[in-house]
């Protein structure tokens, strides 16, 4: 048994750990959707007010202006909210790889080797090189952003599904089903999928906060998406060249509401990991 | 005395010796191939703004061979490769070897002694929060690193920028040599001052998952029965840390830092970019953005070298340097 973190401790410790986590999933997806939807709902182009550039934080701009006045809360949503639905989509598509994987790898000694060496070939180049040769080779943009950190986050969780698809592979049932007659691909759903699905979908949340994050750092470099999209990377490589003369709200809100929004992922996922481990749950 | 099977250790030096060609071979011909799937013309990207007639266009995409088939090009990529020459620099317009070696070591510099700086307190402040297991002192650790695992390390970098360079002063905005100097002029301290920042951001960064990992394992020995044990004798507590716990995390600890290479690599990027240190990131970054080809592909397989170099260190360690797994193979 281990301790509950931080985060579940405090306000709220006359509920046990189910409830709990519950209650935090609740809440910090809540907060998210709120980023989501507020986001979405934002004009792209802001209006400029030169007479109101470069205001450090108040009342009324919060996250103060930039160099064109725009009111940088919002910019910081907006790109939020981009954030999320790339990290939404590129963490979908590598759960869809890594499982696909996982089943390749459960067909025959050859194939497994094959799917091994392939996890040994993504896990050895580093992640933000091979993020900036997809970017290159599929054009900046969105799209290419997702590919590139789908492409390369996959490896993790085909490492955790492949050895659970093993494992279930070896089980008496599966042996029986294959002796009734029936094919590789109707065990492969109908016995190993459900087995697995609570696997994936948590894996595919673990993988959120490190496709958010990876995003920014190469749209930051350049690499990502371009430059007149609202991203948090691109917000922060613009304020590079501000920092000199003090505007430190420019880079440091942005940054801060990134970590806010990763963290906040990373404890839905930790919570619902928590949540669906049977020796765990109970306490 | 660590004696080792030196017959046994040759055979598995061989096998990682092919392992890394083949995994050399696979990277080079995929990631030329990525590259000439890009949208990108290497005659246009060579000549940049310049005007020349077609026919001039013609004759240097003969010249480079851009005529050829796909195959053929990723042939000819990989029998250069062979022949000990990565090509020529379209930015720095020297051998891409010059340049990869020139930056490398200018970052190696970076590298080692934010790996060394976190990898020791890393270590100690692991070692801390484990044997004070729940008490403020691990929810202060626990905390810090929670929050270091989620921020982005470049953001990391701006904000010191910001406190150590813009508001306090202390060290100078960017580049390794000042302004108005040559870069072999330098002085030693000059050279330091301006290390020091971005060592500091990436050693920051880079401790929180050595911590995470040796706290764990130091709670894992200190729910052993030999820990039990030792405490009923009446061993004091961090004698027992010291002589039961340290000895018995030490060696995974040195092998997960081993293994880091990877994201070291990625934050160096990362880190340079912020502090204009002109190493091996910056060159990545300009390379890609002004396709740089053959600068790019060298960097891409220097790397993959460097991170290979860092597992197999781990796997060395792992299976010659604890002694209980060296006693089992050696009768």
């Amino acid at each position: 048994m281990t301790e509950a973190p931080w985060y579940n401790k405090g306000l709220f410790s006359s509920l046990n750990l189910r409830q709990k986590t519950l209650l935090t999933i609740g809440l910090t997806g809540l907060v998210l959707f709120v980023i989501f939807i507020c986001g979405w709902m934002i004009d792209a182009n802001l209006p400029t007010d030169f007479t109101m550039k470069m205001q450090a934080p108040s009342f009324l701009h919060p996250f103060g202006t930039d160099w064109m006045g725009r009111d940088m809360f919002t910019r910081t949503i907006k790109g939020l909210s981009l954030s999320i639905v790339i990290g939404i989509g590129a963490s979908i598509i590598s759960s869809i790889i890594a499982t696909i994987l996982a089943f390749v790898a459960s067909v025959n000694k050859w194939f497994d080797e094959f799917v091994s060496w392939l996890i040994d070939l993504f896990a050895s180049i580093p992640h933000i090189l091979l993020i900036m040769m997809i970017s290159i080779a599929l054009g900046k943009g969105a799209f290419g952003v997702i590919m590139a950190v789908a492409f390369s986050h996959w490896v993790n969780l085909t490492r955790v599904l492949r050895a659970e698809v093993l494992q279930i592979n070896t089980s008496e049932y599966v042996a029986l089903s294959n002796r009734l007659g029936r094919s590789k691909l109707w065990i492969a759903k109908e016995h190993i999928l459900p087995l697995v699905l609570s696997q994936i979908f948590v894996g595919t949340l673990l993988v959120f906060p490190h496709a958010i994050m990876h995003e920014a750092s190469v749209t930051f470099l350049g690499f990502g998406l371009s430059p007149h999209e609202p991203a948090i990377g691109i917000i922060l490589s613009e304020s590079m060249s501000y920092l000199a003369m003090g505007a430190w709200w420019l880079a440091f809100f942005p940054g801060l509401a990134l970590l806010i929004v990763v963290l906040l992922f990373d404890i839905i996922g930790d919570n619902l990991k928590r949540l669906l481990d049977p020796g765990e749950a109970n306490n | 005395m660590i004696k080792i099977n030196s017959k046994k250790l040759a055979k598995f030096l061989g096998l990682k010796a092919v392992r890394l060609m083949i995994l050399l071979i696979a990277i080079a011909a995929i990631s030329f191939i990525m590259i000439q799937l890009s949208p990108i013309d290497p005659v246009r990207a060579y000549l940049g703004q310049r005007i020349v007639s077609q026919e001039q266009l013609a004759i240097m995409g003969e010249y480079w061979g851009t005529n050829l088939s796909l195959g053929e090009r990723v042939m000819g990529w990989l029998s250069t490769l062979a022949s000990g020459s990565m090509g020529f620099s379209l930015i720095y317009r020297v051998p891409v070897t010059e340049v990869i070696v020139q930056k490398f070591t200018a970052s190696l510099t970076l590298m080692v002694s934010s790996w060394i700086i976190s990898g020791i307190f890393g270590f100690l402040l692991g070692v801390l929060a484990g044997a004070k297991e729940g008490t403020w002192i691990d929810k202060v650790i626990k905390t810090y690193c929670y929050i270091l695992q989620s921020s982005p390390t470049f953001w990391i970098g701006l904000v010191l920028l910001m406190v150590f360079s813009v508001y306090l002063g202390w060290f100078p905005i960017g580049l390794s040599v000042p302004i108005g100097q040559l870069s072999d002029t330098v002085t030693f301290w000059q050279w330091l001052h301006r290390l020091i920042l971005p060592a500091f951001t990436l050693s920051i960064v880079e401790i929180a998952s050595l911590t995470m990992y040796t706290r764990d394992k130091l709670i894992n020995v200190k729910k052993s029965d030999y820990f039990l044990f030792a405490q009923a004798r009446g061993e004091s507590f961090w004698g027992i840390i010291k002589n039961h716990g340290i000895r018995n995390i030490l060696i995974p600890a040195i092998t997960i830092q081993f293994m880091s290479f990877n994201e070291l690599f990625g934050g160096t990027i990362l880190v340079e970019q912020v502090f204009a240190y002109p190493g091996i990131g910056q060159a990545t970054v300009a390379a890609g953005l002004r396709s740089d080809v053959p600068l790019l592909l060298g960097i891409v397989l220097i790397s993959t070298i460097f991170v290979f170099a860092g597992n197999l260190i781990a796997d060395i360690i792992y299976q010659y340097v604890d002694p209980r797994l060296r006693g089992e193979d050696d009768d």
